[in-house]
């Protein structure tokens, strides 16, 4: 065991993995993570609780995760190198550490262009890879990456994200071998939609055999409304909703059990996949829906050690 | 003007050791007169990288060159057949320079010799020092035209900060405070007032956090038919 957290008994104990997301409020209010994480528990493994996401200002994510821990919930802390230097990240995983947190998400961030604050400079002084080989080190050898020691290295399990739809799509798999190389242990996939084009990036994955040296973890999104899945297509970068499941969304009576029904069937299909470790949920403000998808998946109850 | 510095010899010799032919391009506009990437400088280079080769039974030919501005692809079409000749492509111009020779011959390699580093003005003879960094908001009307996003280690906008330390910072007790600069400058030019008021954070959309920039003169641009008619002129 690296860091002894739930994920990583349940990776380890060859289980099919359930995580989900938690976002932050836009408030100083602990309540919204509260009440989610009181709702959410025992229907995954772990949370993620995102880091501004898009570029948004939120109430931290460490800060977060030490809110739901107190509710029982494990969570996986983003970190991204948007805004904070080497020694801020640093600093801040020393201290997510002593607080308990036991999961990094390492990831480079979205530009503050998508967000609220558009005229904030970018730090960027690290990518996701440089990250994870900075935090991998400093928990193995308790180096920092400018050579000081640290006494009582962090206990972390990280991870990292990858989109199989982003271009070029051929260079996907390389960049996950990178993010292996660099010490990642499980990865997030970005939403999928386009299965057949997430059947070639796994094909890829594991003709390298990356799929044994890393836990991946298959992104869903569950949608409520055909719009939705067009917003997704148009306006979201490196993300790919083919046609027929806007279709489908459109044509549906009701696009929210439509939406629900699609998700369950996309998790079935995964979990089939050979090398699929997971799923990871991304229900972007809607949250309560995470237990009826988990259960309609037939993935309760989730293992406890 | 940009103020590029060469590469030390070493590195420049084993960047380019596992090609034969090779062209040393350099640049008469900036690099030239920063003494990193004209005539001169081009024709020291060959003769160190020959000179080197010599020494460690190394084979190379060298070709040198100059064209006047290596940012522009005009420029560069007129020693075309010496790049598409070579194995490779040393420029000896700024990072532009070796850019434009890859965007415009994709499948020939362009090397660069230099280091490109800062927007900088010539102090004296064989100093030159920043004084921009291409934010792309102008406010030296307010600093007493004194730059703190370039001149200032922690760009500040509201300096001095508590470093400044006989007019020096205190990152490197040789560089004068920019912000005391700054004060010293408005006191001159009695014009205090300009930084006794907070000055609100800075919006550094239009610099490259913004991502990468594109500067677009409408009224600069050729029409499709213009274009046409200049090509065929060429």
């Amino acid at each position: 065991m690296k860091a002894g957290s739930n994920l990583e008994r349940v990776f380890e104990s060859g289980k099919f993995v359930v995580t989900a997301e938690i976002g932050p409020p836009q408030s100083a209010n602990p309540e919204p993570l509260v009440h989610h994480a009181k709702m959410l528990k025992g229907y995954a493994d772990a949370f993620n609780l995102t880091d501004n996401q898009t570029a948004v200002v939120r109430l931290s994510s460490i800060a977060s995760a030490a809110i739901v821990m107190r509710e029982g919930v494990e969570p996986v802390i983003q970190m991204t190198c948007r805004d904070r230097n080497r020694i801020a990240l640093q600093s801040d995983l020393l201290g997510a550490s002593a607080l308990g947190v036991r999961n990094v998400l390492c990831l480079t961030g979205d530009h503050q262009i998508f967000g609220n604050e558009k005229g904030a400079k970018s730090v960027f002084d690290f990518d996701s890879i440089s990250e994870l080989q900075v935090f991998d080190r400093l928990r193995r050898e308790g180096k920092q990456v400018g050579g000081g020691e640290i006494k009582d290295p962090p206990k972390v399990y990280l991870g990292c994200a990858e989109n199989p739809f982003a271009t070029p799509y051929e260079f996907r798999a390389s960049r996950l071998a990178k993010k292996v190389a660099a010490g990642a242990d499980f990865c997030q996939t970005q939403a999928i939609f386009d299965m057949d084009l997430f059947e070639k990036w796994m094909d890829e994955v594991r003709s390298r055999g990356l799929d044994k040296k890393i836990h991946i973890l298959a992104g869903v999104i569950p949608m409520k409304t055909a719009g939705a899945a067009r917003y997704m297509k148009n306006k979201v970068p490196g993300m790919i909703v083919p046609n027929h499941i806007i279709d489908r969304m459109k044509n549906a009576k009701d696009s929210k059990e439509e939406g629900i029904r699609l998700c369950v069937e996309q998790i079935e299909t995964l979990k089939k996949m050979k090398g699929v470790h997971g799923i990871h949920i991304m229900a972007v403000m809607w949250e309560d829906i995470v237990p009826r998808i988990v259960e309609e998946a037939g993935l309760l109850p989730r293992p406890t050690f | 003007m940009i103020v590029a510095k060469r590469k030390p010899l070493g590195e420049i010799a084993d960047m380019i050791a596992p090609y034969k032919k090779i062209t040393v391009i350099g640049c008469r506009s900036c690099v030239a007169i920063c003494l990193a990437g004209g005539e001169k400088e081009v024709k020291m280079l060959v003769s160190a990288l020959k000179v080197k080769n010599k020494k460690e039974g190394r084979k190379q030919q060298f070709e040198a060159l100059v064209v006047e501005r290596q940012c522009e692809k005009e420029w560069i079409q007129e020693v075309e057949d010496k790049i598409l000749d070579s194995d490779l492509v040393l420029s000896m111009a700024c990072s532009l320079g070796a850019q434009t020779i890859g965007d415009n011959y994709p499948h020939k390699l362009a090397f660069p010799a230099l280091n490109t580093g800062i927007f900088g003005v010539p102090e004296e003879q064989g100093v030159w020092s920043e004084k921009c960094v291409g934010c792309g908001n102008c406010i030296i009307h307010t600093t007493g035209g004194i730059c703190p996003i370039a001149r200032c280690a922690k760009s500040m906008l509201n300096g001095p900060c508590g470093g400044s330390s006989d007019g020096h910072c205190e990152v490197n007790l040789e560089i004068d405070c920019a912000w005391y600069a700054i004060h010293e400058r408005l006191k001159l030019q009695n014009r205090l007032e300009l930084i006794e008021q907070v000055s609100a954070p800075k919006d550094w959309s239009t610099s490259h956090s913004g991502g990468r920039r594109t500067y677009v003169r409408e009224d600069a641009k050729l029409t499709q038919h213009q274009k046409k008619g200049k090509g065929a002129v060429r």
